[in-house]
């Protein structure tokens, strides 16, 4: 029978079906980090038992960590209390953690492929929900909750119910200027923020294929701001080149077998999608968000949309969100001063970004009215960062290139957005609050916010490409 | 947390708001603990309270007239963020049922998880109970999870509900998932071994 992408994987995973009732999915690996696990660790305690396969979780510190000294201890009390507790549990249940001071630490979505952890063909769950950013290699793999966490600590295995199957194609060439941001952004706001919840989404096209490994991810990273379970991309000659070579995938003879399997991981010609969505990718520019949740993006040449073009049902939260941004309906988003850069979070703080980031700004200077972060998504790619010498380029352009962590994209570490500030972001969300108390977040890619770094303001980077 | 629910008759306060994100339910700043307890001191925080600490008057949970062990929201609730801190935030507060015509997925399953049941309702029908409960406060709404039904005893307006037989179960009788999976461990490990 023909099959999707997500049923063979799916259908290899089911340990069981109960009665009218949810599958047993077996979990191939599991990521946890420091804000989402310590109940879950409480809770095996408390039930006397301990973690049924520790060899497959992998832990990180990232969501807590200050982004500058990172040698000191942190400074605020809480936070440092639940990154010690990480700590603590990991060796009393045995787990690798890649803490504070490891040269493997950094956000866990970047360090999980970086390390060739993330495979094709894989069930992969966090509880957090960019998980869906490893379903650019090929996998399953979706964000859980706390007593879930527990769940699979408990027992590698979680109760699902199977989603409805949804594709997403995007065919043609992108236009000069246009990123992989670009193109969640422009779906996202074509289908809005709820579009495909109770989806898992396959993005396919040409377009797609022709995006790089890390490209890739961006997309599938955003899914989960559409709504949907899990978003993947068949893997392909792309995947298995990024893959070869790094420290945790198979390596020698075992690769090439593996690579025989992987190879078999899209959707059959004849298989079923409950849903497709076609996209134009010549249809696409940069985007920018203007609201307070992600569906709200436009184009940069592009208004905010005026009342009358919002259907009745949704004037009250529109408005509601314009009042929050401090924006009129009707006008234009080019121009508008910006008074922060945040370069970084799990959807754009990878080698790519800060190279496509580096070779823009290269012999550039910032703007004096903002301030520019650039986070590293890990040690590793500080470290190659440095190596290539865009630190230089970073420095030169009065960028402030910080250690890895989540930093400005949570308002939960020491990195926030003061209120009222207006910060040009290539992370994910753009909620009231998610970069600090009344920041207001504009959401784009690294090249309109690199554009917005030099001129000070809200720019269409076509225009100085 | 309170185990097992069944029929749950309360007031309800309605919060009347589109899409909204697990940031708002609680932010990630008061995600520090390492329990689950408390959290219901913080939900809603940055709609709740202005920056100095002072309660906001206009935002619904700062209303006496409007209580309740039910939380009625508008489309999409819970989205964004898996943290399911929402949901204990929730139940700390003292909902035990949440009402929308649309829920996030983790969101849903988090609320499960915690005894914290979320109804889904036909978007006229929410439209009743905001109504209802706006123009008189001291409404009663009625969920009963073995019927699947939801009603407004005094216009005697029902709808149903959907959820699945398993979980249902589940909330009826107490029961948590890890006790069930850890019940199968033989099977999960027969399981590997035949993958491997
Ligand atoms: S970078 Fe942001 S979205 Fe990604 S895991 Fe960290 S907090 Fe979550």
């Amino acid at each position: 029978m023909a099959k999707t992408l997500f049923e063979k994987i799916w259908d290899t995973h089911v340990v069981k079906t109960i009665d009218g009732g949810p599958a047993v999915l077996y979990i191939d690996k599991h990521f946890i980090h420091e804000v989402t696990s310590p109940q879950a660790f409480a809770g095996l305690k408390k039930r006397g038992i301990s973690v049924f396969r520790p060899k497959q979780i992998v832990a990180t510190a990232d969501h807590n960590v200050p982004t500058i000294h990172q040698e000191l201890p942190i400074k605020e009390e809480l936070s440092r209390l639940q990154v010690d507790t990480l700590k603590k549990n990991c060796a009393e249940f045995g787990i690798e953690l890649y803490g504070l001071g490891h040269p493997f630490q950094g956000i866990v979505h970047v360090i999980g492929p970086e390390l060739g952890i993330t495979q094709p063909g894989m069930t992969i769950v966090c509880g957090d929900s960019h998980t869906s950013t490893h379903g650019a290699f090929g996998s399953i793999a979706f964000g859980i909750g706390t007593s879930e966490v527990e769940m699979v600590m408990a027992t590698q295995c979680l109760l699902q119910t199977k989603p409805k199957l949804m594709r997403i194609n995007v065919e043609g060439k992108l236009n000069n200027g246009v990123v992989s941001k670009d193109i969640i952004l422009y779906i996202i706001a074509q289908i809005s923020a709820a579009g495909a919840t109770g989806f898992a989404v396959e993005f396919a096209g040409s377009a797609i294929r022709a995006l790089s490994m890390e490209a890739r991810m961006t997309i599938c990273n955003m899914s989960i701001e559409m709504g949907a379970r899990c978003g993947m991309i068949a893997p392909d000659e792309t995947t298995f080149h990024y893959l070869k070579g790094r420290l945790f995938a198979p390596q020698g003879i075992n690769f090439d077998e593996k690579i025989a399997y992987w190879s078999t991981l899209y959707s059959d010609e004849a298989a079923k999608f409950d849903k497709e969505i076609n996209i134009n990718a010549a249809d696409i520019e940069p985007m920018i968000t203007y609201g307070t949740n992600p569906g709200m993006g436009i184009g940069v040449s592009g208004h905010v949309p005026e009342l009358s073009e919002i259907n009745e049902k949704e004037k009250p939260s529109f408005e509601k969100s314009l009042l929050y941004m401090g924006l009129q309906p009707g006008t234009n988003i080019k121009g508008k001063k910006v008074d922060y850069v945040f370069i970084g979070s799990c959807t754009n703080s990878r080698i790519e970004d800060l190279r496509m980031v580096a070779s823009f700004v290269k012999g550039k200077k910032k703007a004096d009215n903002v301030e520019v972060w650039v986070v590293p998504g890990s040690k590793q790619v500080e470290k190659q960062a440095i190596e290539e010498g865009i630190n230089k380029i970073f420095e030169e352009a009065g960028f402030n290139l910080r250690q890895p962590g989540c930093s400005a994209c949570l308002g939960m570490n020491e990195d926030k957005i003061p209120a009222g500030k207006y910060c040009i972001s290539t992370s994910n969300r753009n909620f009231e609050g998610r970069q600090g108390p009344n920041a207001r977040t504009m959401l784009a890619s690294p090249l309109t916010a690199a554009a917005a770094a030099i001129t000070g303001e809200v720019t269409d980077v076509r225009e100085l490409i | 947390m309170s185990k097992s629910i069944n029929i749950i008759k309360s007031t309800a306060v309605p919060v009347n708001i589109e899409n909204v994100d697990t940031d708002q339910i609680i932010p990630a700043r008061f995600l520090k603990a390492t329990t689950r307890e408390g959290f219901g001191e913080n939900l809603f925080r940055d709609w709740r309270y202005n920056s100095d600490g002072q309660p906001k008057k206009d935002f619904i949970l700062n209303n006496p007239t409007y209580h309740g062990k039910i939380l009625v929201a508008a489309k999409n609730f819970g989205c964004g963020s898996s943290r399911e801190h929402a949901a204990w935030a929730i139940k700390d507060f003292g909902f035990d049922v949440v009402v929308s015509s649309f829920f996030a997925d983790i969101f849903k399953n988090n609320a499960l998880n915690n005894f914290l049941l979320p109804v889904t309702v036909g978007d006229d029908f929410l439209q009743k109970i905001f109504s209802a409960v706006e123009k008189n406060p001291e409404t009663e709404i009625e969920v009963s999870l073995e019927k699947q039904t939801i009603s407004i005893p005094e216009t005697g307006e029902q709808d149903r509900f959907d959820i699945n037989n398993y979980k249902k179960t589940c909330l009826l009788n107490g029961y948590d998932d890890i006790d069930y999976l850890l019940s199968i461990k033989n099977e999960i490990e027969k399981f590997e071994t035949s993958t491997n």
